[in-house]
Parts: C-alpha cells; sequence; structure tokens
C-alpha cells in the first residue's frame, strides 16, 4: 500500500475541486476516496479499499475536468483565480484514477445520476427478488444504492437467467449464483490477500458466474471474509445463513480473543444471544480482516454445559458471598508455600492484575499461566493462542517465559508440597496434571465458563463470564493495548472474574479494596504499572494503544 | 392576561329551568313509551347475535398466516413483521428448507411462528409490511384462553386460521 510509505517524505498535496469546492489532498489518493473525504460518498461495488481496483462495476462514474490549459501550457484561470476546467464529455470511474493537480470532479451532477441509474438496472436485470430470504438484506450494497439511485420499476420483460443457487463453494460459505454481481472483490481477496487462488469468473456474457476451481474448494481459514466484502448477498456464511436478520443485531465494538493477534471485531448480538462476529477495520492490527477459526469461536458461549452456579465441595451455593467466603477460609487455613495459582493468558489485564493482588494477599510465590500454541500463519493468525500473554508478563502473573514454573508447581502437588491450587479460567490437567493428581488437593478453588477436568474435581467452583460478557483490556503480541467489550450479559448466576476476585481478595484479606466498577480496577491497575502509566479504557478507545513493549513474537 | 368568558343572555324560559326538564321527559317517556309496545333495539344479545355479517371488508382481526393454493405457507421468515409490531408480539425462528423437499427453491421458512394474542393490538402492520403476503388479519375477533399458553397462537394454529388465499403474487415459480 502506497499510503504505508515507511520513510517520512514530506507529503505533496494537490487542489482538487469537487462539486465546485476546491480541497487538498495527497498526491496518489484515489478520486473515490478523496470524494468521499469531502463527504460526497461515490458508491461503489467492486472497489474496497485494501484491495485492487479493476473498475468493472462502473458504479463509481464521476465527471472529471482537466485544468484549461492556454498554449503556453499554462493553467487558465477564472475570475476566482482558480483553474477552469475542460469537462470530459463522459463519465468516469473514480476508484482507478488518482487526484491531480487542478483535477476537477462533479459527483452529482445530471450526467452522473443518469449513469448511476443505467449500471443499476442492468444489474438488476438478472437479479433475483431474493430480498425477504437473503442473508444481506439490509446490509446490501444493492439494496441501498437502488433506494439511492435506482427506479422501483423495471423495463425488462424476457425471462431472467437461472443460475446456481444454494452451492456449498466452501465449508463455511454459500454462494448464490443468481445475486451475483460479478464484482469480483472475493476474487481478488483470495488472491491478493488470503493467497489461496481458488475462484474465479467461468462462462460468457450474462451467463458469467462465480465458480471455484474444479476440485478445489473455498476452504482457506480467511474464506469468511469474502462473504464480509460481498457487497450483495450472493456469499453467505453457512454458520450465520438464515439464524437472524441484521436489523435485529446490536453491535459491539470488541477485540477476537482467539489468539494473541486479537483482530478488532464487532460483535452482533440479539437479546444475549451472540449470532456472529465480523471483523473491524484496524490497519495496526487486522487491516479489515479475521480468520474464519477465530471468528465462528463464540458457539460455546451458549453451550448448554455452561456452569451457571458456584459449587462447593459437590454441591450447588447460589449464595455468591457464602461460596467466596469459604473458598477464602479453607485457602487461608492451608500454608501460602502449599499454595499455587494456575491463571490463563486468556484473562484480561484487570483480572490478571487481580490475580497477582489475590496471590499477594495469600502470600503465595507460585504462579504461571498455561501456554497454549498451535500452527499459526503469516497472515494474521498467530502460533501463540492466548490473547494476553503480554499482559500476563507485563502484570507478573506469568513466569518470563510462560508455562516455566508449572513442572514446580506439578511436582508440589504429587509430593504433597501444595495442597490447595487456585486455577482461574484454565483446565490444570493441561498443564501436565492428571485427574488423579488434583483429587489429592485438600482445596481447589477454579473460576470457569464450561465444565473440565479441573471443575470436575474442584471443591471450589465459581462460574466466571466469557469474552463477549466482559469488558476489559488485553494486550496483543505486538505490544498493542486493545478493550474487550461486553455484548451479552453472562448465563445464570456466573459473575465477572474480576468481581470474583475482588471478592476472594478482600476475603482473605478481610479489608475492602474499594473497587466498585471495572474503571475502579484499572485505575488502581494502571498506577500500579508504568507502562500503563496515564491509561483509561475510555483512553484506550476503538482501535487501541500502541505500549512501548518489547514485541512478544 | 385573564380572559373573561361572556356569559349568555338567557331567556326568562331558560332561567326557570322548568320547561327544558319537561323537554327532557318527553324524551324518556317516548322512549318508555315505544319499549313497552316492543319496538325498540337497545341491546345486541351478544353472544347468541353477532356482529359478524355487518364487519365491513376492511376488520382487523386476529392475525394469520395463510397458504397459497399449493399448500406452501407462504411466510419465508423475512421477520419484517417482527420488526414492524409495536407491541414486539411476534416471535420467529427461521429456518432451511431441506435441498429435496419440493418447495426447496423457496430455501426459508418460519421453524417456529407465535403470536401472542395478549399483546396483539391488531394494528394490522404485519399484514402490510408482509413482502410476500403471508400474514393476513382475518375477521375473527373472540380470541380467548384460559391461560398465557393458549393466548400464544403458534405456527400451525396461524396456518389452520389462515387457510388457503389464491390469487396473490406467486413470485417464487420458475420463472422469477
Amino acid at each position: 500500500m502506497s499510503t504505508e510509505a515507511t520513510t517520512p517524505k514530506p507529503v505533496e498535496l494537490v487542489n482538487v475541486q469537487i462539486d465546485g469546492v476546491w480541497h487538498q489532498f495527497p498526491k496518489g489518493t484515489r478520486v473515490i476516496e478523496a470524494c468521499s473525504q469531502a463527504g460526497k460518498f461515490i458508491p461503489r461495488y467492486c472497489y474496497h479499499p485494501k484491495l485492487t481496483s479493476p473498475g468493472n462495476c462502473r458504479m463509481c462514474m464521476v465527471e472529471l475536468g482537466m485544468p484549461k490549459m492556454t498554449p503556453d501550457r499554462k493553467p487558465e484561470l477564472g475570475p476566482d483565480g482558480k483553474p477552469l476546467h475542460n469537462w470530459i464529455p463522459r463519465p468516469q470511474i473514480s476508484c482507478a484514477q488518482d487526484v491531480s493537480e487542478g483535477l476537477g470532479v462533479r459527483t452529482d451532477s445530471s450526467m452522473v445520476q443518469e449513469a448511476r441509474k443505467g449500471v443499476l438496472e442492468f444489474l438488476l436485470i438478472n437479479h433475483p427478488l431474493d430480498c425477504p430470504i437473503c442473508d444481506q438484506a439490509g446490509e446490501c450494497r444493492l439494496q441501498e444504492f437502488s433506494y439511492d439511485y435506482g427506479q422501483a420499476k423495471t423495463r425488462f420483460l424476457d425471462e431472467k437467467v437461472k443460475k446456481p443457487k444454494r452451492v456449498e463453494i466452501g465449508p463455511r460459505v454459500t454462494l448464490d449464483d443468481e445475486r451475483c454481481i460479478l464484482c469480483t472483490r472475493c476474487v481478488r481477496f483470495m488472491r491478493e490477500v488470503a493467497k489461496d487462488d481458488v475462484i474465479g469468473i467461468v462462462d460468457r456474457g450474462s451467463y458469467s458466474s462465480i465458480s471455484c476451481h474444479p476440485g478445489k474448494t473455498l476452504d482457506s481459514n480467511y474464506s469468511l471474509n469474502t462473504v464480509d466484502i460481498c457487497p450483495v448477498g450472493a456469499l453467505t456464511s453457512t454458520d450465520f445463513r438464515f439464524k437472524m436478520r441484521v436489523w435485529f443485531l446490536k453491535e459491539t465494538k470488541s477485540i477476537c480473543t482467539s489468539c494473541a493477534t486479537g483482530c478488532n471485531t464487532v460483535i452482533s448480538a440479539r437479546e444475549n444471544i451472540v449470532y456472529r462476529q465480523t471483523p473491524r477495520e484496524n490497519n495496526d492490527v487486522n487491516q479489515a480482516w479475521m480468520c474464519d477459526y477465530g471468528r465462528l469461536n463464540f458457539h460455546y458461549l451458549h453451550s448448554p454445559e455452561r456452569l451457571l452456579s458456584p459449587v462447593v465441595r459437590g454441591h450447588e451455593q447460589p449464595d455468591w458471598k457464602n461460596a467466596i467466603a469459604t473458598a477464602a477460609a479453607e485457602l487461608k487455613a492451608v500454608a501460602p508455600e502449599q499454595i499455587a495459582v494456575i491463571a490463563s493468558g486468556k484473562m484480561t489485564n484487570e483480572e490478571l492484575y487481580l490475580t497477582a493482588q489475590l496471590a499477594k494477599a495469600l502470600g503465595v510465590k507460585l504462579h504461571d499461566i498455561v501456554p497454549h500454541t498451535d500452527t499459526g500463519d503469516d497472515i494474521l493468525l498467530s502460533t501463540d493462542r492466548n490473547p494476553n500473554t503480554a499482559g500476563a508478563k507485563l502484570l507478573g502473573v506469568s513466569a518470563s517465559t510462560p508455562g516455566a514454573n508449572l513442572s514446580a508447581v506439578v511436582e508440589g502437588i504429587r509430593s504433597g508440597a501444595i495442597k490447595a491450587l487456585i486455577v482461574l479460567g484454565e483446565d490444570a490437567t493441561l498443564a501436565g496434571l492428571t485427574s488423579a493428581d488434583l483429587t489429592k488437593l485438600t482445596v481447589l478453588v477454579t473460576t470457569a465458563i464450561l465444565p473440565n477436568a479441573t471443575t470436575a474435581a474442584a471443591t471450589h467452583l465459581l462460574p466466571s463470564a466469557a469474552f463477549a460478557e466482559k469488558r476489559g483490556s488485553m494486550i496483543n503480541k505486538n505490544g498493542r493495548l486493545q478493550r474487550l467489550n461486553r455484548a451479552i450479559q453472562p448465563p445464570g448466576l456466573a459473575r465477572d472474574d474480576w468481581e470474583i476476585l475482588v471478592g476472594l481478595t478482600e476475603a482473605v484479606t478481610e479489608s475492602s479494596l474499594g473497587f466498585n466498577a471495572i474503571e475502579d480496577v484499572v485505575k488502581a491497575m494502571t498506577a500500579a504499572t508504568p507502562a500503563l502509566a496515564g491509561l483509561s479504557l475510555s483512553k484506550i478507545g476503538d482501535l487501541g494503544v500502541q505500549l512501548p513493549l518489547p514485541a512478544n513474537e | 392576561m385573564a380572559y373573561q368568558v361572556p356569559r349568555p343572555k338567557l331567556t326568562f324560559a331558560e332561567k326557570i329551568y322548568l320547561p327544558s326538564v319537561i323537554a327532557g321527559l318527553k324524551i324518556t317517556l317516548g322512549h318508555l313509551w315505544r319499549m313497552l309496545r316492543g319496538k325498540t333495539h337497545v341491546c345486541m344479545q351478544y353472544p347468541e347475535e353477532k356482529w359478524d355479517s355487518h364487519l365491513p371488508p376492511h376488520y382487523r382481526g386476529a392475525p394469520t398466516l395463510v397458504s397459497d393454493e399449493f399448500g406452501r405457507t407462504r411466510c419465508v421468515a423475512c421477520q419484517l413483521c417482527e420488526f414492524i409490531c409495536p407491541p414486539r408480539a411476534i416471535r420467529i425462528k427461521p429456518g432451511e428448507i431441506p435441498a429435496e423437499n419440493k418447495f426447496a427453491k423457496v430455501e426459508k421458512f418460519p421453524e417456529e411462528f407465535q403470536i401472542d394474542m395478549i399483546r396483539c393490538i391488531y394494528c394490522g402492520l404485519c399484514e402490510e409490511v408482509c413482502p410476500e403476503q403471508a400474514i393476513f388479519l382475518k375477521k375473527e375477533y373472540a380470541i380467548t384462553g384460559t391461560s398465557r399458553a393458549a393466548m400464544m397462537h403458534q405456527k400451525e394454529k396461524l396456518i389452520e386460521m389462515g387457510g388457503i388465499q389464491p390469487g396473490v403474487v406467486n413470485k417464487w415459480n420458475e420463472k422469477k
């Protein structure tokens, strides 16, 4: 991308007239972007700022004018001292044209309006009347621009061309060729970003259609991005298919917690049910993309197995105060050197800070997080599947190499030197322990959202909140501090992790920490952590803040 | 500024009030006399007698789901009625029509469709908004039940009440 030049060259600005008003733009800006920045949105289908411009949809046409020149190649000036224009007598596409000195643009002249209307009429000739059953309805560019620039009636008398519908083009993507307007955004995405060039256009004329290479499927881990960029309902997500109309969805800006990249996302939920996750543009993290693995990794939020109530020694204890008090009392009865803490790299910074406070209150020295790694790729997916390893290191919960202290915990439990274990949002059996080892413990306090081997052996089970159910911050692998937001409420009696940790710490120390809201925790954490000094959840903002930290990978 | 309401000038007959009383009694006694001779019909004997034959064609009774002449419930679960419904009486769970079904071309159907008739205000917006002409307000107005569950009209009940309504658009044919 030319705009991301690393050398700090002085930006050359050019003067451009858009609808009679003169603006200045850096050289190399596309006309369509310049118009958007000037507040004149140009309708487009094939153009996407992160992809190349083939200029094939013809929707973004504008009138362009070159500065009028005198015979000695000087611009001819009007009475206002600005150049006059020679308007090109036919409309031009604005997506493949860079701004130049003295350029004139008319975005809404009668010629432009006529051109848009004509283009839309052509696009709608073979388009089916699928809107009531189409998942794109409500966020469909064809619908939107038809309202804005189209006409209500069709002049087309012939039968529409039939094309394949409901095609499983990949394991996660459903294709409807009749709805396709052949903008080739998906083709370009797979070629340029996902580097898996499996889809293209086959056949000719009005029979042209999107298809997969014979013998291949659209099974890239980035395939669902084609669904996002498809301006119509041709490519739809099989997972989201017919689940919910988009106009019901409440959108919450958050981040993906499936790996250390921390892609910016939008969580779409209705009435406490998350229906989908989509990427949100952040040029410092994930551009406008995210991987399918992270995107679909939310269904466990609504698992029927979710833990809903605290359990103390096999008995449900719906009274949180009681559950926390007994857990704290039993922990205090154990000597500090006989206690260990296994935390998680999936916890937010605030929770990790409180974990450190709890460990301090109990006098525990032995604590670590469980590292999770898996194969990554060189696009977005990181090998580190803990979203907040950097935060765990920064706040001192993790060993300098995550997982280095775990062998000491395992040995301690096996030899009987460790009698009490606190497991936060993790499964201790993934840290090298067996279920039999866990039964040796006299106290096993755990927070969890889903049952696992640790919760089965826990003496005190405290159900907590999942990533879409809480607020907080995390630090990604490049040291960028980002914010999680609450999209839905935790189910049943499950509580926010920070409340559980504050409750435990207060019960252990028998004094109040004075934390009434997550903001209070953030305030205490940033005051105690030099790297986070002066920051708050609102200062992190939607796009996050780059911390001066050494990169994690 | 205070506004003084001008008092009407009353005649002597109006001032003594009696003529008005007599005029009123005349009407009352007139009704009594007609009633005694069995000539006045004030009440309709509901439910033995009903309004049904007098209902205008645009009468808005209970919302129902209609089927086309091929037996397909017209609803495709677009959820626009659920969206527009002012008291939020409608709940729909969309589903996918399996590929081997004879109506597979329609792709989508309501797996569940329920209208809470305790909430319904009979406004008719659902009928108006429906792009498939699938929901109609029929003339049934006596919607009663002995429990909340009975007042929840489920899909089967709505389809049964709607019946077959041919003659409206049929856009899901092969020529669509």
